[in-house]
């Protein structure tokens, strides 16, 4: 049988897409098994050959709360993620203003060298830190994590922001001016209103980059300040049967930022890109 | 550009020509107050825990022996460099990282051409593509462990089991490989997102007319494709090997750098001796190493890309 070339061409998409379909269900598949799991009890999440179907309980999301206080390392997350956000935006803002519309010759090399701060690996100054937030008293605080979530994030915060309002217009905020507009009215009555939504994306980037952070929370908390990262690296050492509360637990901690990530991803590669891929 | 432009209303306006030195006096002192607090923050951030570490990586310094501070040179280098952990941790560092980035890069570019294709549900596709990415490392790894290659109960000994195979026990058998599949399933996904966007800006008109003159699907990979993604996988490149040089939480949660030193990166050989061996002059010798390395891996980097990235911001 001859096919046009027509048929050709629609057979070849169809089965090009059922590979594509293939390729996503392979690596969606241990987030699929991990929220299936966590609806299991702990004798049939063991069980072998696994169960594809069974009796959904709830059990293992109410015994996480009980046993290990999930709320607590959530609330964790929530402050040290929320907090080192919002400061790293009241700096990031500013700077990026004023490299966007009043470039200079030091401009561009300023913001290579904040890109150049992120490739000081974390073990190189991991001593000092300790031993400062030790003899400080900030070890195992969320004070201690805020300052540091606030500065490692900061030049992809700088750079992300500095994208977006390099897109603005500068006749906008001339006009403004001429207006007689101080340089925060400016800011906050022109500038913020037209970029809400590159600020936003840049916001949900930082709270994702935080909430995901796993060197430092690792090292520096214990239990007063542990954020979720820390709680499910404590189950690493297993009490008997654990996959179940484990997969539960798992599904809580990522399911907030899996919901932005998927909301914003168009928006998250500037920044993720530093700009370079829109 | 602005400059420009507020002379040229300057000129417009003599009697504003006085004004003009207060202008840019006016942006210096802004540029001042703008930038400075990040510019400062960050140097504070790289200095002050930088020069402690060179500090202490030339004292004798172990917090069970507290007291004796004595200056001994470089002998914590040399200690450093000739324990049996450094030459694994340095190889598994470049194994991992050289691993992890050709994996995404190969597959993420392959991925991302072909989720290019307008097919149903290509939407709900790259979703479940991208989304490993916003899973926190620590979940990622103990999941792949305990879900999927766990020699009991896991899915891939389920699989080896439907197949007649005996189930393989990953990470006693074949560590490193099972870290580099839990951190490339971490990352693959971050270069199919970048390379995926970056795809959507591909010209269509210039695909259409090379087809038009005869050029075949490999030809036009080739020659349109691969050109138009060379900056974002710059970008990929450059970034995961940020992120790939200092993998801790993988190795920590899984197999604690064992058996032996097969999965000891550096990140984990100096987290060892810091915050298990009490050993602070000795991990902050390794700690400067691993700053070196990454200074080179960044100089080459920012050499190659880095350019690029202002070039086009602007």
């Amino acid at each position: 049988m001859m096919l046009t070339l027509k048929q050709t061409r629609q057979l070849r998409t169809f089965l090009l897409g059922l590979l594509a379909w293939a390729v996503g269900l392979v690596m969606f598949f241990p987030i699929f098994w991990m929220i299936l799991t966590s609806f299991k009890t702990e004798l049939a999440a063991f069980a072998s050959p696994p169960e594809l179907f069974f009796t959904p309980t709830l059990e293992n999301y109410v015994e996480i709360q009980q046993r290990s206080g999930y709320f607590s390392f959530a609330w964790n997350s929530v402050v040290v993620s929320f907090g080192s956000t919002i400061i790293g935006m009241l700096i990031a803002v500013p700077a990026a203003y004023s490299m966007a519309f009043y470039e200079s010759k030091r401009t561009k090399s300023t913001l290579l060298w904040m890109l150049s701060t992120k490739m000081l690996p974390p073990v190189g100054v991991l001593m000092p830190i300790y031993l400062l937030c030790k003899n400080t008293g900030l070890l195992d605080t969320r004070t201690a994590l805020v300052i540091i979530y606030t500065l490692i994030n900061l030049p992809i915060m700088v750079w992300m922001v500095y994208s977006f309002f390099k897109e603005i217009p500068k006749d906008i905020l001339e006009a403004a001016r001429l207006d007689g507009a101080t340089p925060l009215q400016e800011i906050s009555r022109v500038l913020l209103p037209i970029s809400k939504g590159g600020l936003a994306s840049t916001m949900l980037l930082s709270l994702i980059l935080s909430w995901n952070e796993a060197f430092w929370s690792l090292n520096l908390t214990a239990s007063k300040a542990a954020p979720l990262t820390a709680l499910i690296a404590s189950y690493s050492s297993p009490e008997g049967l654990f996959w179940a509360k484990l997969s539960a637990v798992s599904t809580l901690a990522c399911a907030p930022i899996l919901i932005i990530g998927w909301l914003s991803q168009k928006q998250l590669v500037r920044g993720l890109s530093f700009g370079a891929v829109k | 550009m602005n400059t420009t432009s507020l002379d040229s209303r300057t000129t417009q306006q003599p009697e504003d020509k006085a004004r003009q030195g207060g202008v840019s006096r006016y942006e210096n002192r802004l540029r001042l107050a703008t930038v400075s607090p990040s510019v400062l923050l960050l140097l504070v951030w790289m200095i002050v825990p930088l020069a402690m570490t060179i500090y202490f990586s030339t004292i004798r310094y172990n917090l069970l022996y507290p007291g004796e501070n004595d200056f001994v040179g470089l002998e914590n280098f040399y200690y450093f460099i000739t324990d049996a952990g450094f030459l694994a941790g340095a190889a598994n560092t470049l194994i991992l990282v050289g691993s992890v980035l050709l994996i995404s890069v190969v597959l993420g570019v392959l991925i991302s051409v072909l989720v290019d294709i307008d097919f149903w549900g290509r939407g709900l596709v790259r979703v479940m593509l991208i989304s490993p990415f916003f899973i926190m490392p620590t979940v990622s790894a103990l999941v792949w462990k305990n879900l999927l290659l766990h020699p009991v109960s896991g899915i891939f000994a389920a699989i080896w089991r439907f197949f007649g195979a005996t189930p393989v026990d990953w990470f006693t058998h074949y560590p490193m490989f099972s870290i580099i599949m839990i951190v490339s399933w971490q990352w693959l996904p971050f270069a199919i997102l970048i390379l995926m966007t970056a795809m959507q800006s591909l010209d269509q008109e210039q695909k259409d007319a090379a087809r038009l003159d005869g050029a075949g699907p490999l030809a036009i990979f080739w020659h349109i494709t691969l050109p138009h993604l060379s900056r974002p996988i710059a970008v990929v490149v450059m970034i995961e090997t940020i992120f790939l040089l200092s993998v801790f939480a993988e190795i920590y949660t899984t197999t604690s750098g064992g058996p032996g030193y097969e999965t000891t990166n550096l990140a984990y050989l100096i987290y060892n001796q810091a915050l298990l061996q009490f050993d602070v002059g000795m991990a902050s010798a390794g700690g400067l190493i691993a700053v070196v390395i990454a200074n080179i891996a960044a100089f080459v980097l920012i050499r190659l890309i880095g350019k690029n990235l202002t070039d086009k911001a602007s």
